[in-house]
This record gives structure tokens, sequence and C-alpha cells, in this order.
């Protein structure tokens, strides 16, 4: 099982992109759960997601603790305060941040992988506004495999509609651009 | 085509009352019952449902509209939670009483004060004696399929069905469904009309006063309806199952071959519970978890049968009786297995109140102070996961 955590802020699509990631591996017929922890949502706000990802079904319910995986939506929280609370050891990190990859081995000092992309800028290019969840799960593809392009491309298509395009470029272009930095895990 | 899709809970129950072709909803939204309601109108509104939805400004006037449009044979729907609840609870009595097969989804949220918008069992079991039927649910396709069902169970009894999800936890969790070929479940659930009881054509009295000389008798034919009404949950069950192959039951026994410490659950929790238990079992400890898929009317021999050799069973309340004997849930299984010839000891818990989560060190402490009361005896109820 693969347990992932996101961070972002209300409005950038945290909980959309759990949601996203969730539905594409169960269209690949495998299981998986989204949730959120839900507070009072507002605009700005740190907000958290969980995906849960599995080959056979998942019986637990319980909250995430301690991720494989931990990705985060925003620039300001990839060094906040508990960002990278509970991560395995050799976890991967995906960061939207203009900064490099090797800049966060303090925060994120038992990482695998830390896999670094501006989710900003290209969600500024292709979408015209910083909406930075599918530029992410872009990043969190090239960084894990976790499911296949097409599959995350069609349920965004069928889920935005008009707007899937721009979304599908967006995550192409995160594709493309993201670097995976091998950070060597726990020494 | 039955469709294997990625949907929340929420959404799992809107897809069922849409195939269930419902002919009018009457609903007020209130977290965490929100996308439900929101799901509906927007079938309506696009016409993919051929519905009246009704816009009221609250959830007494839901529930009163509810029973109205029930009177008229019509097939009807409401979801609400927590407060919204709390404020049908004078006509939940009267939809019971007044016999209208009203199909109910409630989002179990805990009850102010504080404020709080999460997940527990305080307001179902508020309403524990209103008459109505409650089914819970353990995951967003028990939710779909149960919400089928209580269609059918609603109008066979005659009684209002409340099916219950957790907040949140199921209501908002993506996660597979299947869901049913839609014409299947009309096959299931064929839209007849129902008697008019309110037609100008026929004269019926309906809500009128019940004197002593009339009130006890009308009253004891709904208490008769509840009693009664599991064989027809039963026959429902089975006859889902030849359907659509899949049965649920009144409760689901897992890991008891040869148990020897049980926890008896309510809600999406079964699924932890089962985690956990089959960490111990390879630990080599005998415990298993009974839930309840039914709690009204309440599965007495069921229960009884599932716990018969174990040395004790613990019930993990999700909602309390302030100054009462114990729990809501740990008050029924006691008096549930009261004159068992050998009946277990009865630890009872309170966990996960206001949406606090149920860690799986909570399970493991649950099940280790149960075998604890299968060796010398249950003690006073723990309240896990409270802070001094």
């Amino acid at each position: 099982m693969l347990e992932i955590r996101w961070h972002g802020r209300g409005g950038q699509g945290a909980v959309t992109a759990a949601e996203i990631l969730a539905t594409s591996v169960i269209n690949e017929g495998k299981y998986a759960q989204a949730f959120a922890a839900f507070g009072p949502e507002r605009r700005g706000a740190p907000v958290l997601a969980f995906t849960r990802i599995s080959d056979k079904e998942i019986l637990t319910r319980c909250q995430i603790y301690e991720p494989d995986i931990i990705v985060v939506l925003d620039k300001n929280l990839c060094t906040m305060e508990g960002v990278g609370d509970g991560l395995k050891d050799n976890g991967i990190v995906v960061l939207n941040t203009d900064q490099k990859a090797e800049d966060y081995l303090q925060v994120f000092g038992n990482a695998g992988k830390i896999a670094v992309v501006d989710a900003t800028e290209i969600a500024l290019r292709e979408l015209g506004s910083p909406i930075t969840n599918t530029a992410i799960l872009g990043a969190l593809v090239r960084a894990t495999g976790v499911v296949g392009l097409e599959t995350l491309e069609e349920v965004m298509r069928q889920k935005f509609k008009q707007y899937a395009e721009k979304n599908i470029n967006a995550v192409r272009r995160a594709f493309e651009e993201t670097v995976v930095f091998e950070a060597g895990g726990k020494k | 085509m039955a469709r294997r899709v990625g949907i929340s809970g929420n959404y799992a129950v809107a897809y069922a009352v849409k195939m269930a072709d419902v002919d009018m909803i009457a609903a007020y939204p209130i977290t965490p019952q929100t996308t439900i309601v929101e799901k509906l109108s927007e079938f309506v509104a696009n016409g993919e449902l051929d519905a009246s939805y009704m816009n009221v400004e609250s959830e007494h006037s839901a529930m009163s509209a509810c029973v109205g449009a029930s009177l008229t044979g019509a097939r009807v729907f409401t979801a609400t939670s927590s407060q919204g609840l709390a404020l049908m609870h004078e006509i939940l009595f009267m939809a019971s009483a007044l016999r209208t097969p009203i199909v109910m989804a409630n989002v179990n949220r805990a009850l102010s004060a504080p404020l709080n918008i999460w997940n527990d069992h305080s307001d179902a079991m508020a309403q524990r004696d209103a008459g109505c039927i409650q089914l819970w649910v353990r995951s967003a396709q028990e939710a779909f399929d149960t919400t089928i069902e209580a269609f059918k169970i609603a109008e066979e009894t005659r009684l209002p069905v409340m099916v219950n999800l957790d907040g949140f936890i199921l209501s908002h969790m993506y996660e597979p469904v299947e869901l049913a070929d839609e014409d299947e479940v009309r096959k299931f659930i064929p839209s007849r009309p129902l008697e008019n009881r309110v037609s100008t054509k026929k004269a019926h009295a309906v809500g009128v006063v019940g004197p002593p000389e009339y009130y006890y008798e009308m009253k004891y034919q709904a208490i008769d309806a509840i009693e009664k009404s599991r064989l027809k949950i039963k026959e429902i069950d089975k006859e889902f199952n030849s359907r659509f192959g899949k049965s649920y039951g009144e409760i689901e026994a897992y890991g008891m071959d040869g148990a020897e410490a049980a926890l008896i659950v309510m809600g999406s929790i079964f699924g932890s519970a089962k985690e956990v238990a089959n960490s111990l079992r390879e630990e080599g400890k005998k415990v298993g978890v009974i839930s309840l898929r039914l709690f009204r009317p309440f599965p007495i021999q069921e229960i009884r049968r599932a716990v018969e050799g174990i040395k004790a069973v613990g019930v993990v309340d999700r909602a309390t009786a302030p100054g009462g004997v114990g729990n809501p849930l740990y008050n029924e299984i006691a008096a549930a297995l009261y004159d068992m010839p050998e009946r277990p000891a009865i630890q009872g818990f309170v966990a996960g109140l206001g949406g606090r989560d149920i860690r799986q060190d909570d399970f493991r402490l649950m099940y280790s102070a149960t075998e604890k009361a299968a060796r010398e005896g249950a003690g006073r109820c723990i309240y896990v996961g409270l802070r001094e």
C-alpha cells in the first residue's frame, strides 16, 4: 500500500488532485481512497489531503500519519514547520518550487527522492491562474510512475470538460520539466 | 451495465436515489450531507431525474414536506446531518406512526456544543426511539446498495428508513464503487404508485387526534410494524443478492473462529477494526469483530448467535448517554445478552467523538482491554484517546 499526503492552500486544488489520482488508480482496476483533513475551509489557508493506493481492497479508514509520498502544491509551504513529519525512510517528496532539490535536504532529511518543478509558473502559463494541482500531478507521475499519464488525462477530460486541454497541457509540461534528485535516503 | 467508478459516499447515495427514480426530494443543505443534495439538484436541473425538488427553509420543513408528499403515494427522499436531524425530531415520530415510507440519508455528525462538523453517532442515537428503521453502512459501495434496498424496505413495511453513513470518513472519501445497472435497479424497485391517502376523491383523515381510546392501538401498530420488519429486511437483502450478487445481513462477524474476545462496532470503523484484528491474529491473539448494519430493529438473535462461546465483548460507542447506565450501543448489547445462559463479559468504550481519529493503537488498546475483560471481568467504560 502506498500512502500520499498532499499539502496545499485552499483554492490550489489539493483535494481535487487527491481525488483525480484516486479515480485514475481505480480506473486502472486497482484500489484507492482519497480524502481530506476537513476543517473550516477557506481560500489561502493551508489544507491537507490524502490518497491511499493498493492492489488489494483497502480496509483501514484511519488517517495517514506516516506517508510514503509527500506532495507540496505551494512554494511557501515547502519549508513549513511539520511539512516533512512522518515521511517514511527513503520516501518520495514532490515539490512546487523554483529552487533546486538540494535546497530541501534539510527539510526532508530521510527522503529517498526529491522531485522539483515550478508548478506555479506552468499553471500561470497554461491556465492563466496559479492553480497548481494539475501541474503537480504531472510531477508526481514523473517521480513515482504511480499511474499512467493517459489514465490521468482521461479522468481530467471527464472532470474538467472544456478546461481539460489546458490542464492536460499543464500535466504534460510538468512531467517533462520535473527534475528528480536522488536524495540518498536516511543516512 | 454495471460500472466501476471512483466516487464519494455521498455521490454513491445520490446515484442510488436517482436510479430509484424518486418523485420528490425536500432537503436543506448541511455539512457534511451537502454534496448529496447538490448532486441530486443537478440531476433534477439537467433533466436526468424527473422529480420535484423542493427547497425548504429548514429541516423541520423538509421532513414535514416529505410526510405530506409520501401520503400522496409519491416516492420521497431527504438527507440531513446532526443539527438538521435534531430539528426533524418531532416529525420523525409522525413519519413512523403515519406509516410514511420516506427514505432518508443521515450523514452522521456530532451535535453541538461545541460546534463541530465532524463525525460521530450522536445525531442518529438521539433519534433511536422515533420508530424509524436504522441501517448503518461501512463503505461507499454499501451506501449505494443500502439506499436502493432502503426504498424497497420502506415501501414494503410502510416505515421511514434512515440510512446512516459516517460524515467525511464515508461521505467525502473517494473510493471504488460498482454502480448497478439502472434498469436492473428499476426492476428491483419498480416505481409503482402507492396509495394516495390524501386524495380528494376518496375521503381519508390523516394525522387526526388520537384520544386515549385510540392512541394506544394506533401507536402499537407502528411498534408492531418495526418488529415485523425484521423478516422483510432479511427477505429484501436476499432478493438484492439474487439480482446483484451482494448481501449484507443484519450484522457481519469477522475473524470469530476460535475468538475469545470481540469488538462490536457500527459504521465505517469496521474496516480499520478488521485490519487491526488481522495483525493481532497473526500475533496469536484470539480476537474478532462484529459490525451491526441494522440498529433498528435491533438484531437481537443475530448478536446472541455471534457471541456464543465468546468470553468478552468490547462495545464501541461513538455517542454518549450522559448520566445513564451505559452508552447507547452498550445498553442495547447488554440488554440483548442479559438472559443468555453463558453471557460474555461486556466492556464499554467511547471513541471517536466529534471526529477524533480512532487510530490503530486505539483499536489495539480496545482489543487488549476486551481480552483483559475475558480474564478478569469488565471494568468501567473506557474513554479511548481522551486527554486528561
